[in-house]
């Protein structure tokens, strides 16, 4: 077991030769440098920045969501035949953006792939906040969002129960699991690392709430072993639900009857294509993040190179999606699933499904090239490129289908309004507020995972 | 772990503290330890390491079996909601189709097996490892913050049948500790 993971360990290494950790590091100096993020005092004025504007996008979600309370789902541009607009677009694309985090945690873990530890706890954390940003969107499509406890299936006075061969139920069960496990994932790896933030606070305030939260943790062996056993079946248990969460997601759309909907690829279309934009995402966060705190000796361009690869590969995935969309279209022989392919590409909604073609299929094909793999800047470049063409693959497959269904009568256009648009950006604003919390109070890279990582090499340097 | 504390006369020594270089003494002084017969012993370290709690005599431990339970019954509990929903309290007769869809509740069922499983994961690790326990006499030694951070220590216990004070520092200082320090509880 030792040799052969050494033996797969070199050859990989003699193939990328870019370390996974930069050499000439000790336990301590591990810890210090990625201690010192969060113990420092005062607070640097990049990250004030930073948070006063995600702050103030923050309050432009609160005043939309009084508006909208106020006035009713009319604010926005839903309305006969697309009843579903930027509500569920974006509720996709949040929970897309989230499984990266998961994935990177959980099925790299699984894999023994080392290249994981130095970004898996701020992916997972990305998790975490992308699923509260992708959780408040059902419940505003709901218009009344104060009955939203009747998804709930308790016992009411009215004696109705949910549906539960509805998709939409289904979704509330999926996300909920995953938000808890999620949330259960991050926390018990943190657990470690808020005791060694504990014993090295220098504020009271700090050993309080460090040791609080860390629950007393004192890095006993035997702890440290069923520590490792539940991190382990985690994993294990985290790697289906993120396959059942999109698959959930992508059955809202499949199991109802609207062409290009109607479609048993949907399911791993959807993971696929959530793994590209949460890869997308943990690339567009890591870039700044490490230039911003000097992290360049653990996120390695190794790991950049590693994730741009993913990238490529999921692109890949998602493009023979859209290939088959159009193969099943013409080949169905179904007079509307051949109206909507046709119409998805010269239609009304034609230049929304080029640009997408474009982010998703043609841009990421720079990264066979190693030297733009390894370029932080162009990198992120086709992060970004990335995120906005998986908004807009949501976008053409919710507003493509339902604007233009059976009946030449119902058609109608869908146009987002003002109010449409502050609400996404509000719920970016959540997000990166919850960031840069995260970045100044939690530790961004998992410090024990680091120093397991430092002692696994150096037993393969004695071998 | 959790029989740590709560004894009717607590004795006024908890145990013998030694440090130890690296990870690699710290794994071979465990396995003497374990061999000139302390049972009541622990080892502490920054991060895991692989073999120290079985070098220490620990049993396997329980967390998988308790995490099979609690998926079991996370995955009972999920279709038994969507059976008592579907099937007794609110049936609903839709083009005579049977009113127990079972395929239709396997994504509910699905959900609820992995929710009880992770739940009971999280938590049982924190039951069988005694947690939360804000208080410890180790707290109370100064170099013990650094077994969190980079240091490595043995602790043989004075709950230890085999106990003696003077007997287990001499002991850990001839299988290697570079300082020993007494614990009091």
């Amino acid at each position: 077991m030792a040799t052969s993971h050494s033996d797969q360990r070199s050859a990989t290494a003699a193939a990328a030769e870019i370390p996974v950790l930069a050499p000439g590091h000790s336990y301590g100096s591990i810890t210090d440098q990625i201690s010192s993020i969060v113990l420092t005092k005062g607070m640097s004025r990049g990250w004030l920045f930073g948070l006063a504007v995600s702050f103030l996008l923050v309050q432009v979600l609160l005043v939309s969501v009084v508006y909208l309370i106020a006035r009713g789902v009319g604010i926005w541009g839903i309305n006969v035949p697309v009843g579903w607009g930027f509500a569920i677009i974006i509720f996709v694309w949040w929970v897309g953006i989230g499984h990266a985090g998961t994935l990177i945690s959980a099925v790299l873990l699984l894999l023994n792939q080392s290249w994981r530890t130095s970004i898996n706890r701020f992916a997972e954390a990305m998790t975490l906040f992308a699923v509260v940003c992708a959780g408040m969107y059902p419940l505003l499509h709901l218009g009344r969002i104060w009955l939203f406890y009747w998804l709930m299936p308790i016992p009411n006075t009215m004696g109705i129960w949910p549906q539960f061969r509805s998709p939409l139920l289904w979704d509330v069960f999926a996300v909920s699991t995953y938000m808890t496990v999620s949330f259960l994932f991050w926390y018990t790896g943190l657990i470690p690392d808020l005791a060694t933030l504990r014993d090295r606070a220098q504020s009271k305030i700090g050993k309080y709430t460090y040791g609080m939260l860390s629950f007393g943790w004192r890095s006993s062996a035997r702890h440290w072993r069923r520590f490792d056993a539940a991190y382990l079946l985690l994993a294990g248990i985290a790697t289906p639900l993120v396959v059942s969460v999109h698959t959930v997601v992508g059955f809202d759309f499949a199991m109802s009857i609207i062409p290009g909907w109607h479609n048993t690829l949907f399911p791993p279309y959807f993971v696929a294509g959530a793994i590209y934009s949460g890869f997308a995402m943990v690339l567009t966060l890591a870039i700044p993040l490490r230039a911003a705190y000097g992290l360049q000796d653990f996120i390695t361009d190794r790991h950049l190179d590693n994730m741009a690869k993913v990238m490529l590969a999921t692109s890949l995935m998602v493009s023979y999606g859209y290939v088959m969309e159009v193969f099943f279209g013409f080949y169905s022989a179904n007079t509307y699933e051949e109206y909507l392919t046709r119409n998805r590409m010269i239609g009304p909604y034609a230049p929304a499904f080029w640009s997408l073609i474009l982010c998703n299929t043609l841009a990421p094909q720079l990264l066979w090239v190693r030297k733009i793999r390894l370029s932080p800047v162009l990198l992120w470049c086709i992060a970004i490129v990335a995120n906005i063409g998986m908004w807009l693959e949501r976008f053409v497959i919710v507003i493509t289908s339902l604007h233009r269904d059976y009946l030449p009568s119902s058609w109608g256009m869908f146009y987002p309004t003002f109010w449409d648009w502050s609400t996404y950006i509000g719920t970016i604003g959540v997000f990166l507020f919850l960031l840069f919390l995260f970045i100044r109070f939690l530790p961004v890279i998992s410090i024990f995972e680091m120093r397991e990582l430092l002692h696994k090499e150096e037993e393969h340097h004695h071998e | 772990m959790s029989d740590h504390h709560g004894a009717p006369e607590t004795p006024a020594l908890y145990g013998v503290l030694g440090e130890f270089a690296d990870a690699d003494h710290l794994l071979a002084a465990a396995h003497k330890v374990r061999e000139a017969g302390y049972v009541r012993t622990d080892a502490y370290a920054p991060m895991p390491v692989h073999g120290l709690a079985e070098a220490l005599g620990a049993k396997r431990t329980k967390l998988p079996f308790l995490v099979l339970l609690g998926g079991i019954f996370g995955g009972l509990a999920g279709f038994g909601l969507c059976y008592y929903c579907s099937v007794i309290a609110y049936p609903m007769n839709i083009g005579g189709r049977p009113v127990n869809t079972w395929p239709a509740f396997i994504p509910v069922t699905f959900e609820t097996t992995i929710l009880g499983a992770a739940i009971t994961a999280v938590l049982g690790m924190l039951a069988l490892n005694g947690l939360p326990m804000p208080y410890h006499p180790l707290f109370n030694i100064p170099e013990f913050s650094q077994a969190s951070q980079s240091r490595f220590f043995i602790c043989i216990e004075s709950k230890d049948k085999k106990f003696d004070e003077v007997a287990a520092s001499d002991f850990l200082r001839s299988i290697g500790a570079t300082h020993v320090t007494t614990v009091d509880n």
